[in-house]
């Protein structure tokens, strides 16, 4: 594992003109929305952020599940601990960017910089979550009671998740809703113009490549850890 | 009609967020691999001697 498979050199390549090409769209090719102006482009990335940030703690809740569910039975089971940090780590990351991104967007376009709406208040709930499982982690020293403890969290927490995602349409909300109908109270909706469609689109798909990319780079990283782990635990007995 | 508001700035500052944060992540699991390959090489010297 630790040495670099040929399909993951290609996977950055790919990743890496998906992501270029999605950039040259939303700076070129998407149009200036008439009347939030440029701060309206920020959405494209925004949202792709949103999207990989919860891809990534439904990857840990069922890395989680298939962890408790073989580490009985399977030596191998460790793997599944090894993934589940990953996506929390990518998940914690992408949803920072996410949360930084939308309060810039708030600030002209609903004079704030923050206030305590149902989609805000449930996405910052899904961050300390998750920002949570990594700290209560590193103070576990057994590893398997860590991995155990970690799958049990990453299930329970991922109710975040659905809360975040559906807030915006339970709850009179402020937050627009771009695909569906939002809430007539909400602030700053728009409607896509073909351009728009086409540029949103590859952001989610170049942000979907960076996600499988760093997720594989992060699971590699995860398995030296996990051996330098073993090498040290077998030089002190 | 009206001309579309001035959001320049802010524009920049959310794509600045968004290309900084993810270089940042990328050098720090750079780094993190760099020095986890040292130390599995300095404990396997270790268990070799």
């Amino acid at each position: 594992m630790n040495a670099k498979s040929k399909w993951l050199s290609v996977l950055d390549v790919v990743t890496i003109v998906l992501f270029l090409t999605a950039t040259i769209l939303v700076f070129f090719f998407a149009p200036m929305e008439r009347v939030m102006g440029l701060v309206q482009k920020v959405f494209y990335f925004h949202v792709a952020t949103a999207w990989i940030g919860m891809l990534g703690f439904f990857v840990a809740m069922v890395a989680g599940i298939i962890y408790l569910a073989t580490h009985r039975t399977r030596q191998d089971a460790k793997k599944w601990d090894i993934v589940a940090v990953a996506g929390v780590e990518i998940g914690l990351v992408f949803t920072l960017i996410c949360i930084v991104t939308g309060s810039i967007w708030a600030r002209p376009i609903w004079n704030s910089w923050w206030t305590w709406d149902p989609r805000l208040t449930t996405v910052t709930i899904m961050e300390l979550a998750y920002a949570a499982y990594l700290m209560l982690r590193a103070g576990i020293e057994d590893p398997e009671r860590r991995a155990r403890f970690g799958a049990v969290y990453s299930i329970i927490a991922f109710i975040s998740v659905p809360l975040t995602f559906f807030s915006i349409r339970i709850w009179r909300t402020i937050h627009p809703v771009v695909i569906g109908s939002s809430d007539p109270s909400a602030s700053g909706a728009f409607d896509m113009t073909p351009r728009m469609g086409l540029t949103f689109a590859m952001s989610l798909v170049s942000f979907s490549f960076i996600f499988i990319t760093l997720l594989w780079h992060r699971i590699r990283m995860g398995y030296l850890a996990d051996k330098v782990e073993q090498l040290k635990l077998r030089l002190t007995q | 009609m009206d001309a579309p508001a001035d959001t320049l700035n802010y524009f920049i500052a959310g794509y600045s967020v968004i290309f900084g944060v993810m270089l940042v992540y990328l050098i720090s699991l750079f780094v993190r691999f760099r020095n986890l390959r040292q130390d599995e090489k300095t404990l396997e010297e270790m268990e070799d001697e």
